[in-house]
């Protein structure tokens, strides 16, 4: 667990006493950085769950989410990536007079399902985009909180100075053994964000934690295709456990509470988790719930947390603020403390709920097919 | 410039021959056209094909063939213009004996398709389109074919069964000719319960993958008459080009190599199309049949599958095509085709054409069409 | 494995790069440095905005090699608004939802894969328009058509 509130005050008195104004665990740059564009993206099929409680269970399963959004033939975490990215792109050009994509300083792709091992995403995201060749291009990986790890680097490369822009993606198109608990809710989808100095920002960056710990409650050896998991392992002692001290961390040190946020984003491997650890925190339903997509479009796994913001970031209004956790198995926490400077512009650009809302169900055999699940050599 | 004659023809059947090799096949027609032209020797080969290196992995045709026919010392070489390849090389050997560089000439087109299962042979055919910017998309020769059919019938306001006679008339014509792949006829209805290829193209809106070998040989018209009762005259074998890619064409649907070909043969022949007989077109797809009678100029724009509806085609019509099943029922060797036609318009010519005769033939023409319309070779041909 | 043959024509590919003719404006995709309009050299870097028309259409069900995995598939030719033709499929439709004049814009897709160890290849599609066409005056259609 946690550290105890006594260990936590006197430790922070002491870092405070020697470091001056650096806090102890909270990471908050020195410049103010924001986000200046951001974009979604998720595919437009879904496959009913039941479907596979039929097939796999007799109906025995009650799926935990009730649809899951699967990418078409044509599509990898390079190609949603680059939809997502190209909203961002949008979206930017429209709040930030001096932003072009050949600014971006950095394109960054977290993710557990890369089109290659060796070979990055983002090569393919940033040539695409036309931010390449002055530009730093790179991989992530921490299971589902791939994303966000990049999100606290981009705040510290943009903060730094070492770019006017820096761009994060947290893509996914999970993969889960047929018939495994996996299965039911590995879904597929994107979310960009663009970072830059504050003033011009949609919304700013008012701090971050990260909380990590060598805790296997989920992993993937290489060269296999599905990821195993430790069953309930994965709840208490993984999810909850750096969540809520990720969180409780968070708002210790920005001394905020959980009716000073307006939205509340976690991660979302079902519907139960994030609404549990919301109200285990303090968080009520209505914080949850304008976040919350997995039940539409399943667990998108390093597109998680960072879809549900990005649902939010549609609907925010000037001065609210949004508290945002990722978990990533293996295991680790980044918690976000965002405050919103103005609403989002959504010329030309779809917003996150009108991609939830457009479905083409299929069939778990033609499913099966869009995930290369059938042996075909 | 000497005039040239067509002394000797010879072709293989058309079909699957799982027991003939590509030599074999070429052999065949050669030695048939040599024995046809009572020859011993020809001076120079030229053999027309496209995907022997595709499909077989042989490339080198020209001395394979000559060195198999017992030919081995004389000038031979492969000439390749996708589905016009063949005439291509009836046009290399024109040169040849009309600038007197060559007496007797063989030009044989071969193609061997099916030693490659269905896909190969469908990517094989695909090289004749833009391999970057079309081939690269998954656009098959088919669907290149198909997008000009859906926007032909847009702009026109014609429907699918619309096309059906093309087909229709080239099977019923595919009965007399022995070395036909589909000599049999086929129904309206057939042709509307065909199996969808790239729609709106189904299975009898094409030709088929086939092996297949056919041979001319080329005389100076002075020296004809020393081998054969009944010469040929070529009047005329011009060649135009046009963009690879359907895209780049101003109108896709306009077919302006063909044209160009058609109008560069009607004045070196000195005729235009009122004074042509019978007109071997590339009927690869129904649609292809449309746009050559447009382009050669046998019907205004938009108005080629009139010419079907009416039944203008047959053998007695106005203007008969695919008077020996054309490609859609004789078959389509691709690198082959084009001698086809030739020696088709030749047995008209000569009145060897039994029940499919065409009363009175005096002038016969073939068009062999490359790619979607990139390499179009026009030979016009005179009974003497 | 073609891995130069690919890498050359990235940029068309990822984000649909032609030219633009100095002597006379013309749009060209693909690039091939000599204007078609005007003949004059041509090899000024253009952006497409990806939107267009689909000109035609069919649903290929015999692929070739390389492609097989993917029947049955849409192939257009889309007339872009800044004038060209360009050949690529459709994507996130079904074929009884297509017809001629149809606004779809680009998007980057996996085009084929060089089998299971090779590289993949990324490259532009289209697909029906996510958010409305703006209105266009209908002269300058007209007049892209033309050119």
């Amino acid at each position: 667990m946690c550290m105890s509130q006594e260990q936590h005050t006197a430790q922070a008195r002491i870092s405070q006493t020697i470091l001056g104004n650096i806090w102890e665990n909270l990471m908050r740059p020195k410049a103010s950085v924001g986000i200046v564009g951001y974009g979604a993206y998720i595919p437009r099929y879904r496959l009913v769950t039941q479907e596979i409680s039929e097939v796999w269970s007799g109906g025995n399963v009650v799926p935990p989410v009730r649809e899951k959004a699967v990418p078409g033939l044509d599509e990898d975490v390079a190609t949603m990536s680059l939809e997502a990215a190209r909203n961002a792109v949008r979206r930017a050009e429209q709040v930030c007079a001096s932003f072009t994509p050949q600014r971006l300083g950095a394109v960054w792709v977290g993710s557990e399902s890369h089109p290659y091992a060796v070979k990055p995403t983002g090569t393919i995201v940033a040539e695409a985009l036309g931010a390449t060749p002055y530009t730093q291009a790179a991989d992530w990986q921490f299971a589902c909180k791939a994303g966000t790890e990049a999100m606290q680097a981009a705040i510290g490369f943009v903060s730094s100075g070492m770019a006017p822009f820096a761009l994060v993606i947290g893509a996914d198109s999970a993969q889960g053994r047929p018939g495994d608990a996996l299965e039911y809710t590995a879904g597929a989808g994107a979310a960009a964000l663009i970072f830059g100095a504050a003033d011009e920002a949609l919304v700013e960056i008012e701090g971050s934690v990260s909380y990590v710990t060598d805790t296997p409650d989920f992993w993937r050896r290489p060269h296999e295709r599905f990821p195993e998991h430790a069953g309930r392992f994965t709840g208490e002692p993984a999810y909850f456990h750096h969540i809520t001290c990720a969180v409780q961390a968070l708002m210790r040190e920005l001394q905020l509470a959980p009716q000073d946020f307006a939205f509340a984003v976690f991660h979302q491997p079902n519907v139960k988790f994030p609404l549990k650890v919301g109200a285990d925190l303090g968080f009520k339903r209505e914080q949850i719930l304008p976040g919350l997509l997995v039940n539409e479009i399943g667990n998108a796994y390093a597109g998680s947390s960072l879809l549900g913001l990005t649902a939010v970031l549609d609907i925010a209004q000037p001065g609210q603020r949004i508290l945002m956790a990722s978990f990533g198995s293996g295991a680790g926490s980044d918690a976000f403390c965002l405050r919103v400077r103005r609403a989002a512009p959504h010329a030309g650009v779809w917003t996150t709920r009108q991609y939830v809302q457009r479905r083409v169900p299929v069939s778990y055999a033609q499913y099966s097919r869009l995930k290369g699940n059938y042996v075909m050599s | 410039m000497r005039e040239v004659a067509i002394i000797g023809i010879g072709q293989t059947p058309v079909g699957e021959h799982w027991d003939r090799s590509l030599r074999v096949l070429a052999f065949e027609a050669l030695s048939a056209a040599m024995r046809d032209a009572q020859l011993e020797r020809i001076d120079a080969l030229y053999v027309g094909n496209m995907l022997s290196g595709e499909l077989t992995g042989q490339e080198h045709l020209g001395a394979l063939i000559a060195d198999f026919a017992g030919l081995r010392g004389i000038e031979a070489m492969k000439i390749e213009a996708a589905c016009s390849s063949a005439a291509a090389a009836l046009r290399v050997g024109y040169i040849a004996v009309a600038g007197g560089i060559h007496d007797i000439v063989a030009c044989v087109g071969v193609e061997k398709m099916t030693d490659q299962q269905g896909s190969v042979a469908t990517s094989g055919l695909a090289t004749a389109a833009d391999a970057e910017y079309e081939a690269l998309h998954g656009l098959s020769f088919v669907g290149i074919n198909a997008l000009l059919m859906r926007r032909y019938m847009h702009e026109h306001g014609y429907k699918k069964e619309d096309f059906a006679n093309f087909a229709i008339n080239a099977h019923r014509n595919a009965v007399n000719n022995p070395n036909a792949m589909f000599p049999y006829p086929i129904s309206a209805q057939q042709f509307a319960e065909a199996k969808p290829i790239a729609d709106p193209i189904n299975l009898l809106d094409s030709s088929p993958i086939a092996d297949g070998a056919a041979c001319v040989i080329l005389a100076p018209l002075s020296m004809a008459r020393e081998f054969t009762d009944k010469p040929v005259r070529v009047r005329a074998i011009a060649v135009a080009t046009d963009t690879v890619a359907l895209h780049d064409r101003r109108d896709p649907l306009y077919l302006e190599g063909a044209a160009i070909s058609a109008q560069k043969a009607y004045a070196a022949a000195n005729v235009g199309p009122s004074d042509i007989d019978l007109f071997e077109l590339h009927d690869a797809f129904t649609i292809m049949s449309a746009l050559s009678l447009e382009a050669a100029g046998f019907a205004r724009r938009g108005r080629g599958v009139a010419l079907a509806l009416e039944d203008e085609i047959s053998v007695r019509g106005r203007i008969p095509i695919t008077t020996m099943g054309g490609l859609k029922a004789r078959g389509h060797p691709v690198g082959a085709t084009g001698l086809y036609q030739v020696v088709e318009v030749v047995q008209q010519l000569r009145g060897e054409a039994g029940a499919n005769q065409v009363p009175n033939a005096q002038l016969g023409m073939a068009q062999n069409i490359g790619g979607s319309g990139a390499t179009v070779v026009t030979t016009i041909l005179e009974r003497i | 494995m073609e891995v130069a043959r690919f890498w050359r024509t990235r940029h068309q590919r990822y984000q649909l790069v032609g030219e633009v003719c100095p002597h006379c404006g013309t749009k060209i995709f693909p690039p091939r440095d000599v204007c078609p309009a005007c003949e004059g050299e041509a090899k000024t870097p253009f952006t497409f905005s990806g939107r267009g028309e689909v000109y035609s259409f069919t649903t290929i069900h015999s692929a070739p090699a390389g492609f097989e995995k993917y029947v049955p598939y849409v192939v257009a030719l889309v007339r872009l608004e800044e004038g060209p033709l360009v050949t690529a499929q459709l994507t996130d439709v079904e074929e009884k939802d297509v017809y001629i004049g149809m606004p779809v814009e680009m998007v980057t897709r996996v085009l084929r894969e060089d089998g299971e160890r090779g590289v993949i290849v990324y490259g532009y599609k289209f697909r029906p328009r996510l958010l409305q066409p703006e209105p266009q005056p209908q002269r300058e259609l007209e007049a892209a058509a033309m050119a």
